[in-house]
């Protein structure tokens, strides 16, 4: 007799954390994506001296495992830029490029056109490349999101990795997983829009605050924290 | 006739049980940790992917018990119990704990790779509960898939090869 059981999960009420955001807080918070992004995507577009689009950012409340597949498989190997947000609204905020990509970025920086994330001998200026890639892209997010708040945000010095995207973003979500079991997620999509295809995604901004910092932010754009 | 061996998700905070024709299969574990916990004889298995050390972490009152290396445990154990797994017998696997991340200066929250692992440990001594095996810390993600038949657990990384432990 074969008997059949998966896990249970227990029931538990911590829905609260999430249940708390309105309508108005979540389109402010997709501006914020916006406004971040859009500079972003002006910096990367003089740093490689082409255009680059800009998806229309999406905020989302989504279970953990939702999050960690948004750019692709948990287990789907990526190139991260992370950056840590420190001043009165702390956070993390990762860019996230396919390993393709990436190479491709690197190789208009650096003019190498053999550059490959596989070489390890190419892989140091490859790696300053994509750190400095990361470092600008975050900064002109960060300095928006700033002008707009009026707040002092300052980036902690990039941390690039190469991995699978579950490790990376689990990372992010780790502030969060103290007071709930969803996150909300602000991202943002930069695009090629000389590739009409469904690849033509280029970059992913994911912007976490912290679980306190969100009062924080309502506040200084004008919305009331709690409604 | 030959059975399909069929694959079980476990999502992060997540814990399922399962019986010899189903593998458990947990993907990008970072500073995460994977823990399978099996009875060899009667090929029941169990795997949890928790998030966080300890429970008392926890900043509001209800919590899901599957996020915390404690509560998971002693979950899966009960879990184990009930699909028929005699708890004298029980070994365990555990993988993952990596530290993703370096800042200085460094935060709790960037050693919480390491801090996940000593507090499995910790409660599987606790519960008199043998590490069979382990690939714990290092830098790297980790999938992992367990084969209760087998008793083995299957370990992919980006950059090594593929491990069984």
């Amino acid at each position: 007799m074969k008997r059949h059981l998966t896990g249970k999960r227990l029931k538990y009420k911590s829905m609260t954390f999430i249940d708390r955001f309105s309508a108005v807080q979540l389109d402010v918070l997709k501006e914020v994506g916006n406004i971040g992004a859009g500079h972003a995507a002006t910096a990367l577009s003089y740093l490689l001296e082409r255009k680059i689009g800009m998806f229309v950012p999406s905020v989302q409340l989504a279970d953990f495992d939702e999050v960690v597949e948004l750019s692709g498989s948990a287990e789907e190997v990526v190139v991260s830029v992370f950056l840590k947000i420190e001043g009165d609204a702390p956070g993390g905020m990762f860019f996230i490029l396919s390993p393709p990509q990436a190479e491709s970025f690197v190789r208009i920086m650096t003019g190498d056109a053999s550059f490959t994330i596989h070489n390890p001998k190419s892989m140091g200026i490859g790696v300053s490349a994509l750190k400095e890639l990361g470092n600008i892209l975050a900064g002109s997010y960060l300095t928006a999101l700033s002008d707009l708040t009026q707040l002092t945000l300052y980036p902690s010095v990039p941390s690039l990795n190469i991995d699978m995207a579950g490790a990376i973003l689990s990372f992010g979500l780790l502030e969060l997983s103290l007071v709930s079991d969803q996150g909300i997620v602000i991202e943002t999509c930069l695009t090629d829009p000389s590739n009409e295809t469904k690849e033509s995604v280029e970059g992913h901004f994911f912007l976490f605050p912290d679980p306190d910092s969100y009062d924080t932010l309502f506040k200084a754009l004008g919305v009331s924290a709690y409604d | 006739m030959t059975k399909m061996i069929q694959m079980v998700k476990v999502g992060i905070a997540d814990l399922k049980v399962t019986k010899s024709l189903e593998k458990l299969r947990t993907s990008g574990l970072g500073s995460c940790v994977g823990i399978v916990i099996y009875d060899e004889i009667h090929k029941t298995a169990g795997m949890a992917h928790i998030m966080l050390p300890d429970s008392t972490l926890a900043r509001k009152g209800d919590i899901n018990r599957f996020k915390y290396a404690d509560t998971a445990i002693e979950d899966l154990l009960i879990e184990l119990s009930r699909s028929g797994a005699d708890t004298f017998r029980l070994k365990a696997k555990i993988a993952g704990g990596a530290q993703m991340f370096h800042f200085t200066p460094a935060s709790e929250m960037m050693r919480i790779g390491p801090r996940n692992v000593e507090a499995v440990k910790k409660k599987l001594v606790s519960l008199r509960i043998p590490i069979e095996a382990q690939d714990v810390g290092g830098q790297s993600g980790r999938t992992i898939e367990f084969n209760p038949l087998t008793s083995s657990l299957h370990i992919k990384t980006v950059n090594k090869k593929e491990m069984i432990i």
